[in-house]
């Protein structure tokens, strides 16, 4: 092996030595895991000056490779699972995930809503499961670091099948409890059949002040005409370092819809790669960061629009509190046989104190002519003469100030359709302007 | 009520009000007319508080109290409410957020209890019909896509709503057709009282047939340079502001 | 409108696919060996007579670039270029360092008066074209070969001359600056350029001068594998004021010519400096076969506090772009403006922007930038703007369009936006779109034929750009525009 006189950083060389051990443990065929790990390693962290990752440099950040997550006794589930408050208001069907772990005890298979069908993903690899052929249904996703080392490491999560119109929202729960330091790697995949509709719920906590490095991969294909409500809750503790990635491919005449609502963290990086399949569908992909302290919040963004008319709006908002760091790169690709697209991206960011910084790249890469698309990026401060107008109406500063970053941030969120999971978004965003004041 | 004393303003070196001195008694309703660039939305920005004036001398008392040494917020608890010449657009502020927060952030601060949610849109619903506003403007974000008359009302709407005891009208109006600005007005009217004074900012002389003032100041280089009855108005009407033009060439 | 209406005319006169400036000019030249090596480069800076200081620049320069590597992270593709299959200097043989316009080789007059370049100052000067009072320095191939008005500008103290004379006659002035914006090292191009760089502009604007007439310089490159290295430097002193215009040209050839520029600007305390491009080199055949490779740098340093510097630039031609003109926002209160319409068709490639760095305290700085694509060419506007930690009250409007005519090119917008200040505040709006079947509708239904309609709409499309240039200029970009897209429409 000549080429492994690569220089590989000790977070590398870590990496490389935890898969050893972990690959004849983990479920499923090793090749395609041996595989993914290699084309990581050929390439290894991604840094700087890896366009992708100019703004987030993951060589830098992850100095030491955290030791993955056992699989949790019952009582430290039971207790991890009592201890969590995400979307604690919104009635759902619990699918809880306990330090990278599927909680198998907390779900009533014989039970399901009826049009959704659930399978355990680690028994899935371990027996080799129809359905994990429409695993990666984003092929181009495979080219991404943080992707392929989910792909080698995944240990469990859930594969769901949703046919009909199904009421009840599922709700994708994880919590890593572990008093120090894990790393856990999970992936879901969700096959929503045509003419079906679901809403997703995901949240992800985490225990503060311990270097979890948690990296999360959902993916979804949505058949033709379904209906897809996804809203993402990161809620990590203080000290996590936070990777998740959302692959979806959708079909005809789809309404999909997706947030990330970002509150927790040190580091966080979201990246969300969609490829519209089919004609006449309607794609929302939005995002809140709220950042403080010297928190790093990164969302990552690739939306191809592969069909004719095709509608997308992507709209993220940033708030920047203290000295943290948002970042944005989204880019919208339509090829020549996507005519008649329709997509408009916009990033704005609010820096609410003099250390923050932002950083935004939104990008446009057009081949067919009759498009209609536009990208816009702002970033500033609170606009200086709308304080003075609701000051003088009688609002002390600090209130009015949380007033327009609740109507800022609110234009992300407003959208989401389940009423409580909104109002539980809204109620974070206000927990966080609470903190602040 | 209002007092101001020898007021002086500058904005980025530039000097706009020169010792300028004015009283407005209560339950008067005070006229300021003047040519463009007299100061006079200065000085309604100025008593309203707005961060960019520097005061360098003079002061503003409002029943005694010295505004000058308070934030734009406590001014509107003192019980100042400025009608802005151009009301802002806030996107994704329900309008009816605002305006429960504004009341119940004055009421706090005069030591009030907040309003019940049905009490408050009770309040509300009276005042919308009373200057024919549409339900559905309610239900918008405030001024967001409204009309120039439809902003203006809305700033009537809040004057009716906060009751307040001292109401600066900035060229309220510019920019409405007379329907408009008859129901403006009426709005306005319906709110004078003995208790209430208004200091109404006009370059013309039209709104003040339909609020008609106690007296008229006319306002040049930054000061009043003469005061009179109604009548005033209409001699500014007929001649035009010219005469005070030359007087300060020469 | 009667500029719209020369446009027409203009798309109606001429053939299809026709560069009219791709002919080529008979001149003994006289030229260093092919390749590059020391002795190529001392050869250089002998042919100029240089002092030991500009040899020895130049060969630092040449021994990094032998460790550099060529950029490949631009949207552009290209064969690889052999550095060894180039002349570095090519001069017409007949007196080089010509004292007046009568020792100029009459085919070279001969060629700048087919391409519409006044150079015979006393013609003007007699009022033969009373319109135009440019000053002109004409360069061809490696060397300048007439400057016009020099006289009268050394009344007013300005100083504009090729800068291979320069750096005999003002050695402290060109040493003091150059290299002073884009370093050596600055990037492969670059650092080639400072190598072997051939000829220039050089100029000089004394504290207070308004200079008093606009400042040209006209490129042409004539010989076949000859590479293009000019080196403009630009210096405005306290308080002065000047406007710069560069032209370009070459000859249709079948193989592809590279022309690696540096240009530096540097605007001192209250200073303005305006810099106005017309882009216009040979873009090669419908096929793609021949034209130039456009690897300039060009750069300008906002020196002193409320500095402007403002970069127009109409590219057209060239079958590769890279360039990015930008700003250096260093002194308080200055300000930076790019204004860029790009056009490409046939296979052109198109990777142009800017990048504002703010530094100084309320700096501001505007971008519009209006890329037009058609056939199968890529065209990519790529940008940065940034606010560094101290640039409290920056300010920075963006605004790029783009507009597709076909259905096989390709319009890409790569902004980076990165703010570090938090009272900066930047806004950055873009589009894409085609044209809108409405409006040529409307047109049509008004008596213009589709080209017709195409370059009225485009003409309305780049206007906020256009109206940024010196008027005689405006008009033959204008006409530039409507030629470079003829044959797109159908």
């Amino acid at each position: 092996m000549a080429d492994v006189t690569l220089m590989k950083t000790p977070a590398e060389t870590a990496l490389a030595q935890a898969f050893e051990s972990a690959k004849t443990v983990l479920p499923g065929s090793v090749e395609s895991r041996a595989q993914a790990f290699e084309q990581f390693s050929a390439r290894g962290l991604p840094h700087r000056r890896v366009e992708e990752f100019k703004y987030t440099d993951l060589r830098a950040l992850l100095r030491e490779v955290a030791p993955f997550a056992n699989v949790p006794s019952a009582e430290e589930a039971k207790a991890a699972l009592e201890g969590s408050k995400a979307f604690a208001d919104v009635s759902a069907l619990q699918v809880p995930f306990v330090n990278g772990h599927f909680v198998r005890e907390a779900v009533d298979f014989h039970n399901l809503p009826e049009g959704l069908e659930i399978v355990p993903l680690r028994e899935a690899l371990a027996n080799g499961h129809e359905w994990l052929a429409k695993l990666s249904p984003v092929p181009w996703a495979s080219d991404n670091p943080i992707y392929q080392l989910n792909t080698s490491f995944m240990a469990d999560g859930v594969m769901i099948r949703v046919a009909g119109a199904v009421e009840t929202p599922v709700h994708l729960r994880f919590v890593t409890a572990a008093g120090s330091a894990v790393a856990t790697a999970t992936r879901v995949l969700v096959v929503v059949e045509d003419d079906a509709s679901v809403t997703l719920l995901e949240s992800h906590e985490s225990t503060d002040g311990a270097n979890h490095q948690p990296n999360d991969v959902v993916e979804m294909i949505a058949g033709d005409r379904s209906n897809v409500q996804h809203v993402r809750l990161n809620a990590e503790g203080d000290k996590t370092l936070a990777l998740s990635t959302l692959a979806a491919r959708i079909g005809a005449e789809v309404t999909f819809n997706s947030i990330n609502v970002v509150a927790g963290a040190a580091t966080s990086r979201h990246q969300v790669y969609a490829v519209l399949d089919g004609e006449n569908t309607n794609l929302r992909v939005n995002g809140a960061n709220l950042l403080k302290g010297s928190q790093h919040g990164d969302s990552t963004l690739v939306v191809e629009h592969n069909a004719l008319h095709c509608e997308s709006r992507e709209l993220f908002k940033t708030v920047i509190d203290d000295e943290a760091t948002g970042v944005f790169q989204g880019k919208i690709i339509v090829p020549h046989h996507a005519q008649k697209t329709d997509g408009r991206m916009m990033s704005a960011a609010l820096l609410l104190a003099e250390g923050g910084s932002m950083n935004n790249k939104p990008e446009l890469e057009i081949f067919a002519d009759d498009v209609q698309c536009a990208h816009g990026a702002t970033c500033g401060q609170l606009d200086e003469d709308l304080l003075f107008y609701l000051m003088a109406r009688g609002l002390p500063k600090k209130e009015a100030e949380r007033l327009l970053v609740q109507a800022f941030l609110g234009e992300a969120i407003e959208f989401v359709e389940n009423e409580s999971a909104r109002d539980a978004l809204v109620g974070t965003v206000e927990e966080w302007l609470r903190a602040r004041a | 009520m209002l007092e101001i004393k020898n007021l002086v303003v500058q904005i980025e070196d530039k000097r706009i009000l020169n010792g300028l001195n004015l009283t407005v008694n209560k339950g008067e309703v005070a006229a300021i007319m003047g040519p463009n660039g007299s100061g006079k939305s200065t000085l309604s920005y100025v008593i309203a508080g707005k961060e960019d004036y520097e005061v360098l001398d003079g002061e503003i008392l409002l029943d005694g109290q010295n505004l000058l040494e308070m934030e734009p917020d406590q001014r509107a608890a003192a019980g100042v409410f400025l009608a802005f010449q151009y009301p802002l657009e806030i996107p994704g502020v329900g309008t009816m957020t605002f305006l429960k927060a504004a009341l119940n952030a004055q009421r706090k601060a005069r030591g009030q209890d907040e309003l019940t949610t049905p009490d408050f849109i009770k309040q509300v619903n009276a005042a919308a019909a009373k200057l024919e506003m549409p339900k559905d403007m309610l239900k918008r974000a405030l001024n967001v896509g409204f009309s120039g008359g439809e902003k203006k009302r809305m700033e009537i709407l809040q004057m009716a709503l906060l009751q307040p005891s001292f109401c600066i009208l900035d060229e309220t109006d510019s920019g409405l057709d007379i329907d408009a600005l008859r129901i403006v007005s009426e709005g306005v009217n319906s709110l004078r009282s003995p208790d209430r004074a208004f200091l109404v900012i006009t370059h013309y002389q039209r709104l003040l047939n339909h609020i008609v003032p106690d007296t008229v100041h006319v306002m040049h280089g930054g000061r009043i340079v003469r005061t009179g009855g109604k009548e005033l108005a209409l001699e500014l009407e007929a001649n035009g502001y010219a005469d005070y033009r030359e007087s300060e060439a020469a | 409108m009667p500029a719209v209406q020369e446009t027409i005319d203009q798309v109606r006169s001429i053939d299809v696919d026709q560069y009219k400036y791709g002919f080529e000019t008979e001149v003994e030249m006289e030229k260093a060996p092919k390749g590059l090596s020391e002795d190529v480069i001392r050869f250089i800076s002998a042919k100029k007579g240089e002092p030991e200081w500009m040899l020895q620049w130049r060969l630092d320069a040449y021994k990094r670039w032998l460790t550099m590597k060529e950029p490949n992270w631009a949207r552009v593709s290209y064969d690889k270029i052999d550095y060894n299959d180039i002349y570095y200097y090519a001069a017409p043989k007949k007196n080089p360092a010509p004292k007046s316009l009568d020792e100029v080789d009459p085919e070279i007059l001969k060629t700048y008066e087919k391409l519409g370049i006044p150079l015979r100052e006393q013609e003007i000067l007699a009022g033969v074209e009373p319109s135009s009072r440019v000053a002109v320095d004409a360069v061809f191939d490696s060397v300048s070969v007439a400057t016009t008005f020099k006289e009268e500008l050394k009344k007013a103290g300005v100083i504009f001359m090729p800068i291979s004379e320069a750096i005999r006659e003002y050695p402290d002035l060109v040493r003091q600056y150059l290299g002073s914006v884009v370093p050596v090292t600055d990037n492969f191009f670059a650092t080639l350029n400072s190598a072997v760089f051939t000829d220039g502009s050089f100029v000089y604007i004394p504290p207070g001068v308004r200079c008093p007439m606009e400042l040209s310089t006209y490129f042409r490159i004539n010989e076949k594998n000859t590479g293009q290295f000019e080196r403009t430097l630009i210096i405005a002193d306290k308080g002065s004021y000047v406007s710069y215009l560069e032209g370009c040209t070459a000859p249709k050839r079948d193989e592809n010519q590279l022309h690696a520029a540096v240009v530096e600007l540097i605007a001192l305390d209250d200073a303005e400096i305006k810099y106005s491009t017309v882009q216009n080199w040979y873009p090669g055949d419908a096929q793609g076969r021949g034209g130039i490779y456009n690897f300039v740098t060009k750069r300008g340093d906002c020196r002193g506090k409320n500095s402007v510097i403002t970069w127009t630039q109409v590219e057209t031609g060239s079958a590769i772009t890279w360039k990015y003109p930008s700003c250096i926002l260093r002194g308080d209160n200055s300000r930076g403006e790019f204004y860029s319409i790009a056009v490409s068709n046939g296979m052109q490639q198109v990777d142009s922007g800017t990048k504002m760095i703010h530094l100084g305290k309320n700096t501001t700085s505007r971008i519009i930038s209006k890329g037009i694509a058609a056939g199968k060419s890529e065209n990519t506007y790529r940008g940065l703007v940034s606010a560094h930690r101290k640039a409290t009250g920056a300010r920075n409007f963006t605004n790029c369009d783009s507009l597709l005519i076909g259905n096989q090119c390709g319009a890409h917008t790569v902004p980076y936006i990165e703010s570090k200040n938090a009272t900066a505040v930047f806004e950055h709006e873009a589009t894409t779109s085609k044209i809108s079947e409405d409006q040529m509708f409307y047109c049509q239904q008004r008596g213009l034929s589709e080209e017709e309609a195409t370059a009225l709409i485009v003409n309305g499309f780049v206007k906020d750009v256009l109206q940024q240039l010196p008027m005689e200029f405006a008009v033959e970009a204008q006409k530039l525009i409507s030629i470079s897209l003829e044959g797109s429409v159908g």
